[in-house]
């Protein structure tokens, strides 16, 4: 009889730990539960890292509370769930999270078969290689017989040996299962490259002992369009977290900063009038507020401030712009025209 | 007057009924049917939940994955592997690499083990102390705590190639793994091979035959030598005949690593390494009490017929307790064998890094695949508890008579 | 017959012998135990150069050689130290509440130490066989004590009681409030004590397992009211920031708790003679024992999400809960199979011709008597459940394995001697909670086998 109990004491617990979650109206579950639930990396310094307080910060960290700023009106109301690379769609797909905002890349098979889809292209990167300076190589070519390591589960493993073998060369491959492994096995010197997003590259760099004795060499392997995740089959939704980004870019376009929002909303420019929602109602019909882009600006400022700010030149990895400058200013982030 | 009792009447369905119910009535019967329909409504349950879940998730179903190409290396392969093979290859390379791991480390698990034990039953005390703190220590501590400290923390302390410790000159040992000269069998190889072969079978036909003759007239011959002449005078024989059977590639350093040679990746050696002292320690207990189960009646008769210590060990107390030793040893084996799973937290490519690992989240198809994987493993614990069972049926059918 | 030359006696003293070899006292035992033979004598001073070569390194590294005060790795390198650097212990102390913790917040660390203190407090006097009422004190740690420290540890708070959960299950549950939780709570007592009495005999048989029914309800009514459940409990801690010692503890405990009624009732339908019942349970035991357990956790985390309706999501650790509770129950069911089946045949016969029913002879007779002969191999299961905690670094469970090898990662300590001083902090906890428990399942076989003769 003890046991009888027992099993509906336990049963009842088990059953109170289980929470429903809504596939079709994410905006409506997310405004009714308060906190919008964001999947960002284990630690990646940059894109989404904790601090030693446990306050996160990076580029994807940022665009999330974008997200929670339009959506919640409140950028702190983010609840942040780590993922590795090998649970980060499960968790998306079973309503776990809200948005995958975690540096994933976007392909046709994710795009299809995963039951996902991509909004928009947060930062194009592209696969590179880390090396000690001390072996003084110069291009990914000479790498023959080499000792790689990459982390398993990402498209990295394979556009690696497709490297390999379209340029005829031997290597050997150690792989693990996450980023802290795999950079600790590149510098105890288990391998002689660690190959990754070169965003990725430049961030886990920080993490070794002396960054400075390490380079990134020039080749870039495949491509890499990084961006947020949303599921299938909520389309309002899909829209909300594609013109954020949108948002964001387009804020960066006409000089719209975190420190100027104010008095731009005064302006009588037609583009940043629409912008700022002093005229039309381009936010509701997202299902948003008029000013949804003041609250976004507001909380994180404009595309070009949250890059600089998390992985450029305002930042310890200090990456170049490269092909992530606007397109009038020589990169190709292009958003569509607000109106 | 009595008559022979008659045969019980012929009631099939009476005799059916007590069997399905196990003598427990029409409640038992009406249980078991109601237990039936509760296991059919759950498993009908899950089938369809998963089937639901699957469906939304678009994920693919069913085995046609396994024809799909990999598209990844394996550091490791014991057969042909490259990355334009099948996810069925992979499910090979990775099976193989577990048998591989899982055979040295019975081999040398054993090895230990029994050493260790006869070290704890030795009359010296400070050996006895010793291998007492080698059992003590290692069973306490987590197998995957021992594995991830002789990777991470002994192995990552071997200097890099172009620094590495050499052996004669030929062998060369860094934190890349254990570098050896490669065999290249040539022409007299098969030669060679039939040679040993056949020094082997003679050495134990003669085995035979001066048992025969010592059970028969009492004389005892004097077999080593002749084994030895063979062992060693058969294969000159043929390598004076017909040339050597093998030359060698030798590793040199070129690069990044050694070309040529055979290479045992760390991860292979560090997991080898953990498994085996981890089981050697359990090994260890289990002879030290099969042999202490053993009444101490059995070495005074032996001492009192005149054997040597050593003569009464193998012949009257080690096979008495191999009874009582094998089944157990055979569950550390099969304990091993599930070990080496531990291989995913190192990197090593055994049968679950490479399938129920990469390919997992290559395909993402987890109902499969974990089946798979569990099919394979459930496959190998059940044969051998088929056979412990039968080897327990042969044992006590001997006892019995 | 001359006497005198058959007789002798001696008129002087025989000359002194030399003294027997000593066989006793330390020159004794060295003579005897540790030179008495060349063999002997080769051991020994292998054993003594082994003894040393492994001794010498530990103690330098562990005390003469560390590191004892510093705030990053420079402390740690031997340029800086001047002398060869041993362990690097002021590693461990800046790791030291993320190696037991985890990132648990700190202002809330407090319900961790209430819940490990609460443990203590009630696994203690179960352990110590002179205190007695073992029957309460198992009740109160195997059954109260995971609901309050679910509570203690995860927070959140109770919208309603049975009746909610019911309600819920067939999604007709209605708005939760603080005049219906208690209307819930007290109309699930009244229904709950009155079938316990009628299930043990009605009145007056009933009665003292009505007040016992009673009792624990009210001792949960007063849990619910000191830590505020009804009004929404206590600050949820989300289990993705548990980390460390911490999630070793909650998983082996659980996982002992939670295999106990799975162990018992496998291992009684797998002794039934029911054949349908048989051949399951027997089916059920052999494949979770026959797997790996990272296959069950790995099945556990990716699987179980998928048996389950689409709108549920589970928590991770939940999962990871789940997996282990049923592969420590199949192997419980083993060992408890085997103290079932070391009850003489008699007893049961016996507990028969008094007229008990299969379920009270059980309960009463044979359940008792083979849990106590088991508890030596329940407590080897337990060590075993404890060694095999740190596998859940391999789905991404932070446990103290799991958050050492995070803690290697940091440069700011990244030195030569980090990782040997990490493993070796490490290395002592478990091998320290490994040991006792093995000594303590040693004396309670003892204990047990002092009344029988050899």
């Amino acid at each position: 009889m003890k046991y009888g109990w027992f099993g509906i004491v336990m049963t009842s617990v088990f059953l109170g730990s289980l929470a429903p979650a809504n596939a079709q109206a994410t905006l409506k579950a997310v405004q009714e539960r308060g906190v919008l639930s964001c999947g960002v990396s284990q630690g990646l310094p940059g894109f989404s890292a904790p601090d030693d307080t446990g306050k996160w910060s990076g580029l994807d960290v940022d665009f999330c509370r974008a997200l929670a700023a339009v959506v919640l009106n409140d950028p702190l109301k983010v609840k942040f769930v780590p993922l590795s690379a090998k649970d980060r769609f499960t968790a998306l797909q079973s309503g776990e999270i809200d948005v995958l905002s975690r540096n994933t890349t976007w392909s046709l098979s994710r795009d299809t078969s995963l039951g996902l889809n991509f909004t928009a292209v947060m930062y194009y990167d592209g696969q590179g290689f880390l090396v000690r300076k001390a072996l003084k190589v110069n291009s990914a070519l000479e790498l023959n017989g080499a000792s790689v390591c990459v982390q398993t589960g990402t498209t990295n493993e394979q556009n690696l040996a497709d490297y390999f073998r379209a340029n005829n060369m031997k290597y050997e491959v150690v792989a693990f299962s996450t980023a802290d492994e795999t950079i600790k096995a590149y510098e105890s010197g288990r391998c002689d490259v660690f190959t990754s997003d070169v965003s990725q590259l430049y961030a886990e760099r920080l993490k070794l002992t002396v960054p400075d004795d390490h380079v990134v060499l020039p080749e870039i392997i495949s491509k890499e369009p990084l961006g947020p995740v949303v599921r299938h089959g909520d389309d309002q939704w899909f829209d909300i977290v594609k013109w954020t980004l949108f948002a964001m870019i387009n804020a960066e376009e006409l000089n719209v900063t975190q420190k100027n929002v104010g008095e731009m909303t005064k302006s009588n420019k037609p583009e940043i009038a629409r912008l700022l929602g002093t005229d039309g109602n381009l936010g509701e019909q997202l299902g948003l507020t008029k000013d949804w882009v003041v609250r976004i600006v507001k909380a994180v400022g404009n595309y070009g401030e949250s890059f600089d700010r998390n992985v450029g030149a305002g930042s310890k990895l200090r990456i170049s712009r490269g092909l992530n400058k606007l397109w009038n200013q020589g990169g190709i982030q292009y958003a569509p025209p607000i109106r | 007057m009595a008559t022979a009792p008659r045969r019980p009447p012929f009631r099939p369905l009476a005799h059916l009924a007590r069997a399905l119910s196990g003598g427990t009535g029409w409640k038992g019967i009406a249980g078991q049917l109601a237990f039936a329909g509760l296991l059919a409504w759950l498993a009908f349950d899950i089938v369809t939940n998963a089937q639901d879940n699957l469906r939304a998730q678009h994920i693919a179903s069913g085995f046609g994955f396994l024809s799909g190409t990999a598209g990844f290396s394996v550091n490791q392969a014991l057969i042909r592997y490259s990355e334009a093979d099948t996810y069925l290859r992979v499910f090979e390379v990775g099976l193989l690499n577990t048998l591989l791991v899982s055979i040295i480390g019975i081999v040398f698990a054993t090895l230990i083990g029994f050493a260790v034990a006869l070290g704890r039953l030795s009359p010296n005390w400070l050996l006895a102390r010793l291998s007492g703190g080698y059992v003590e220590i290692i069973r306490n501590l987590p197998l995957l705590f021992q594995l991830l400290f002789w990777y991470l923390a002994v192995l990552a302390a071997l200097p890099n190639p172009r620094q590495s410790l050499s052996i004669f000159g030929v062998a060369f040992l860094n934190n890349r793994g254990f570098v050896v000269p490669h065999v290249v069998p040539e022409q007299g190889a098969g030669v060679f091979a039939v040679a040993i072969l056949a020094a082997i079978a003679a050495s134990l036909l003669m085995t035979v035959y001066a048992r025969r003759r010592l059970y028969r007239f009492g004389d005892r011959l004097r077999v080593w030598p002749f084994a030895l002449a063979l062992l060693v005078g058969l294969p000159l024989l043929s390598i004076a005949l017909f040339g050597a059977p093998a030359s060698f590639d030798l590793p040199v350093l070129r690069g990044f690593n050694f070309a040529g040679g055979t290479r045992v990746t760390p991860e292979f050696v560090a997991l080898t390494i953990a498994l085996s002292t981890y089981t050697a320690s359990f090994i260890a207990e289990i002879v030290r009490g099969g042999l202490l189960a053993v009444p101490k009646g059995q070495m005074e008769a032996g001492a009192s017929l005149g054997l040597s210590r050593p003569a009464i060990l193998r012949l009257v107390i080690i096979p008495q307790a191999m009874r009582l030793i094998l089944p157990p040893l055979t569950n550390q084996y099969l304990n091993l064998t599930k070990n080496s799973s531990l291989a995913v937290a190192i990197g090593y490519p055994d049968l679950f890094s490479v399938f129920a690992g990469t390919t997992l989240s290559q395909t993402g198809q987890a109902v499969e695949i974990i089946a798979m994987t569990m099919a394979v493993y459930l496959a190998i614990s059940l044969i051998t508890s088929a056979l412990m069972n039968l080897y327990g049926w042969y044992i006590d059918r001997s006892q019995r008579a | 017959m001359n006497g005198s030359e058959t007789i002798f006696v001696r008129k002087t003293l025989a000359p002194a012998r030399k003294a027997p070899v000593i066989t006793t006292g330390l020159v004794g035992f060295l003579r005897m135990r540790l030179f008495n033979s060349p063999l002997n004598i080769a051991l020994t001073f292998a054993s003594v150069a082994l003894a040393w070569l492994i001794l010498e390194p530990t103690i330098r590294f562990l005390l003469i050689d560390a590191v004892w005060t510093g705030s990053d790795r420079t402390a740690c390198l031997a340029d800086k130290a001047g002398h060869p650097v041993g362990a690097c212990w002021p590693f461990i102390q800046a790791k030291f509440t993320q190696l037991i913790y985890g990132f648990y917040p700190e202002d809330q660390r407090w319900r961790a130490n209430l819940t490990f203190a609460l443990a203590a407090l009630l696994l203690a006097p179960l352990l110590v066989p002179k205190i007695p009422g073992k029957t309460l004190n198992a009740a109160l740690f195997f059954l109260a004590f995971p609901f309050l420290a679910f509570f203690l540890l995860r927070g959140g708070g109770l919208d309603g009681f049975v009746f909610y959960w019911l309600a819920e299950l067939f999604g007709m549950a209605w708005k939760p409030s603080l005049l219906r939780f208690w209307l819930d709570f007290s109309l699930t007592t009244t229904i709950v004590t009155a079938a316990v009495i009628l299930l043990w005999g009605g009145w007056p048989n009933g009665r003292r397992a009505g007040l016992s029914s009673a009792l624990t309800f009210a001792g949960i009514a007063i849990v619910i009211v000191a830590l505020r459940l009804d009004q929404g409990g206590l600050p949820v801690v989300d289990t993705r920031l548990w980390g460390g010692l911490l999630v070793t503890l909650v998983v082996s405990i659980t996982g002992i708790v939670a295999s106990m009624p799975v162990g018992i009732a496998l291992a009684l339908g797998r002794t039934s003679r029911i054949p349908l019942l048989r051949i399951f349970c027997v089916a059920f035991i052999e494949f979770w024992r026959g797997v790996p357990l990272i296959t069950v956790l790995f099945f556990a985390t990716y699987m179980l999400p998928l048996f389950l309706p689409g709108d549920f999501t589970i928590d991770a650790l939940v999962r990871v809960l789940v997996g282990i509770a049923l592969f420590a129950g199949a192997y419980n069911a083993e060992v408890i199979r085997g103290g079932l089946l070391a009850i003489p045949r008699g007893q049961r016969e016996a507990a028969n011709a008094l007229g008990l029913s299969y379920w009270k002879t059980t309960g009463l007779i044979v359940l008792p008597q083979a849990l106590r002969h088991v508890i030596p191999a329940l407590v080897n299961s337990f060590i075993a459940l404890f060694k095999d905690t740190t596998l859940v670094l391999i789905v991404s469970l932070f446990d103290l394995l799991g958050q050492l090898r995070a803690a290697f990662a940091d440069p700011t300590w990244a030195t030569p001697t980090t990782l040997f001083t990490g493993f070796a902090f490490t290395g002592i906890i478990y091998w320290v909670g490994c040991f006792a428990m093995s000594r303590y399942s040693l004396f309670v076989e003892r204990r047990l086998n002092a009344h029988r003769q050899t």
